[in-house]
């Protein structure tokens, strides 16, 4: 659990949240480097938000402490968030204001010098590409420049942090990916992010990797050193009909786990020579035809699906 | 602690949000003067052209007399003339007289002789307050006309002639009463209407996250808030006086300045328990709900805009001294039908300045940033 470099941005030991019985994030312990892009992974109900609100001082631990550029979370809230940006799930600026509008807004709340403000403001359109929509309003951009605009104004303050809360959700893919350029951007800036997502393929931008399930956190590293530590070879099995394949293919001895990734299959085996020569038969014999079959490098998703399994429990959904 | 400029950004970003909401524009400056308008129009106690039927079974010089004295009171219409008792039940069962004036066949003979005659009025007393005034009219206009009986037909002298003479509101009208009360009813409605949205507008839309992840303290989201609605509050005092006093024509004999620096601590008060309501509520149609319920109502029944506080029940009289309305409603009226000035005004003042600290205090307690 090495950092880039510096000191820690974030810090977290055994935070956890209950809500009633609930226990919403369970002694969660990790560490986030200085100019790091750190993803928080896992299917909804996680207990992603809540450690994000956590750490951005929006909801105080029920035990647990950490720190967040060096302030406490406990009593430092305040200090936090003038050192962080923030960008929620849903999108939460101002729909009745005009962009510049919901900009001059929050440059004034995060104090942003008078004489700055303008320049300040110039670089959010500029980057976010919304210079010609400044008199409009914010409730009628499309939702992908919502989002950008939404970005712009939790860097107004040019903050350290940033903590990003799904923030491509519900975004097409060619928006998504312009998004994530900002946010190289802002990291080659030297900005710590902290991101939650539950896109697989935007997890692999990230330098380093928190996988969370039910509250816990699960696996924590690279997503090189994530694919590696996965024990159980995959192979992906090119079937006439995915469904039924993998329904074939459940109570077989040597199978682990066959999952659907759209028109083919993954499974994870225990023997890979061994489930070469019975697979295909397995499935011929339901009427399912095999067109190949290779062994491939787990994908994170596959990392993910293991990892649940070996904490004895499904992905919450 | 208090940041300036955030908490002018607030107040700054609440009036644009305003500015461009026609639901709060209508709230904000036409409800009140649809109010005053509607209420001075249709409240009014007083009670005159009262509809009297009249069975005069003496029919002399001396009957005749008496009901002119009740024509030219200007209290009562004669409506119906009657030729038999029976005809009185039907006429006060149907509503078409309040009122029926029975004068006896021996009254001018009872009154030449020196005796004391006696008149019958049987009043329909379903609505209570209607009979009661109509007795107590009918009851001077009868004593009057006693006063002029003398055996030699000549007008006699009592030997004690009150001279009554009425302060503040000479005549009498109602309207004098309701239009400053209205003031006072009115503010506390429509500060507390607008302000129980705010918050809770900020819960639903989502944008109270966003709010709660920048550096502002609650202080100055709830004084940024209140800023523009205290504004509001003030226009809308203007606004009301001005169709009191110009449309109409309730006398304001005291100082514009006092009224104005009275109002705005007792703006900033319902403003203050409107946000109360809209941080407890976190939604904007329940929050608008419990606001009507809290201010309209008691300032409306309770305040002694309605009713006189005198005549209430105990229990309810003890309630009046928590409600703000009762307070502010000494104030507007003592300021435009009496010109009091700040020292007869300095209880209730100071209780306007109470009322203004709880509001703002309450508001920003109860106000929490953390989303749960």
């Amino acid at each position: 659990m090495t950092a880039r470099g510096g000191a820690p941005a974030v810090v977290a030991e055994g935070l956890t949240r209950r809500f009633g019985d609930f226990v919403a994030v369970d002694h969660v312990s990790f560490e986030v480097g200085g100019g790091e892009i750190f993803g928080f992974l896992g299917p909804n109900g996680a207990g992603k938000t809540t450690t994000i609100r956590i750490l951005t001082g929006l909801l105080l631990p029920t035990s647990g402490r950490g720190t967040v550029a060096g302030h406490d979370l406990m009593t430092g809230t305040r200090a936090i968030k003038r050192s962080i940006g923030y960008m929620s799930q849903l999108f939460s600026l101002y729909g009745d204001l005009t962009v510049e509008e919901n900009i001059a807004f929050f440059s004034r709340l995060y104090g942003v010098p008078g004489a700055r403000r303008a320049v300040r403001r110039d670089w959010v359109l500029e980057m976010a590409g919304l210079a010609e929509q400044r008199d409009r309003l914010t409730a009628e951009l499309p939702l992908g420049w919502k989002q950008r605009l939404a970005l712009g104004c939790a860097v107004l303050h040019e903050p350290p942090i940033l903590f990003l809360d799904e923030p491509t959700s519900g975004v097409d893919p060619i928006s998504r990916s312009a998004f994530w350029d900002l946010i190289y951007a802002l990291a080659d800036q030297g900005t710590t992010i902290f991101v939650t997502t539950h896109y697989m393929e935007e997890a692999e931008y990230c330098h380093r990797l928190a996988l969370m399930n039910r509250g816990k956190l699960i696996a924590l590293d690279t997503p090189r050193g994530l694919r590696a530590a996965m024990r159980e070879p995959i192979l992906e099995v090119r079937v006439s009909d995915a469904p039924r394949g993998a329904e074939a293919l459940m109570a077989v001895p040597g199978v682990i786990e066959a999952a659907m990734f759209g028109r083919v299959l993954h499974v994870a085996v225990t023997d890979v020579a061994g489930a070469r020569a019975a697979l295909p038969a397995r499935l011929t014999a339901h009427g399912v035809t095999v067109t190949g079959i290779e062994q491939i490098e787990p994908s994170l998703e596959d990392v993910f699906v293991a990892l649940v399994r070996a904490e004895g429990g499904a992905p919450v959904d | 602690m208090l940041n300036r400029t955030r908490l002018l950004a607030v107040a700054r970003k609440e009036t644009t949000q305003l500015r461009r909401d026609a639901r709060s524009l209508y709230l904000a400056f036409l409800l009140p003067a649809l109010l005053v308008v509607l209420f001075g129009y249709a409240i009014s106690w007083d009670v005159d052209d009262i509809r009297m039927a009249v069975l005069d079974e003496d029919g002399s010089a001396r009957s005749r007399a008496l009901l002119d004295a009740f024509r030219s009171s200007g209290y009562f219409t004669i409506t119906r003339t009657l030729e038999r008792p029976a005809d009185i039940d039907r006429l006060l069962d149907r509503g078409t007289v309040s009122v029926a004036l029975v004068i006896p066949p021996d009254f001018a003979e009872t009154l030449d002789a020196g005796g004391t005659a006696a008149v019958q009025a049987i009043v329909d007393g379903s609505d209570a307050n209607t009979a009661t005034i109509a007795l107590g009219y009918a009851g001077a206009i009868v004593q009057s006309f006693a006063g002029t009986v003398r055996l030699d037909g000549a007008p006699a002298r009592l030997p004690i002639e009150p001279r009554t003479r009425v302060w503040y509101n000479e005549e009498l009208t109602s309207r004098n009463m309701i239009v400053p009360g209205l003031v006072a009813v009115i503010m506390m409605i429509i500060a507390a209407m607008l302000t129980s949205l705010t918050i809770a507008r900020e819960w639903e839309r989502g944008t109270m996250e966003q709010l709660a992840a920048t550096p502002i303290g609650r202080a100055e989201v709830v004084l940024g808030k209140l800023l523009p609605y205290v504004g509001i509050g003030l226009v809308d005092i203007a606004i009301v006086s001005l169709i009191g006093v110009f449309l109409f024509d309730v006398p304001f004999r005291g100082s514009v300045a006092l009224l104005m620096l009275l109002s705005l601590a007792f703006v900033i008060g319902a403003s203050g328990l409107g946000m109360f309501i809209s941080a407890v509520a976190r939604s904007q149609l329940l929050a608008t709900q419990i606001a009507m319920i809290a201010t309209f109502l008691p300032a409306f029944l309770l305040s002694g805009f309605m009713y006189a506080i005198d005549v209430m029940p105990a229990p309810l009289r003890v309630i009046t001294y928590v409600i703000p309305a009762r307070y502010f409603l000494v104030v507007t009226r003592g300021i435009f039908l009496k010109g009091v000035g700040p020292d007869v005004l300095r209880v209730q003042g100071l209780l306007m300045i109470v009322f203004a600290v709880v509001g703002i205090t309450a508001a920003t307690r109860v106000f929490r940033k953390e989303i749960d």
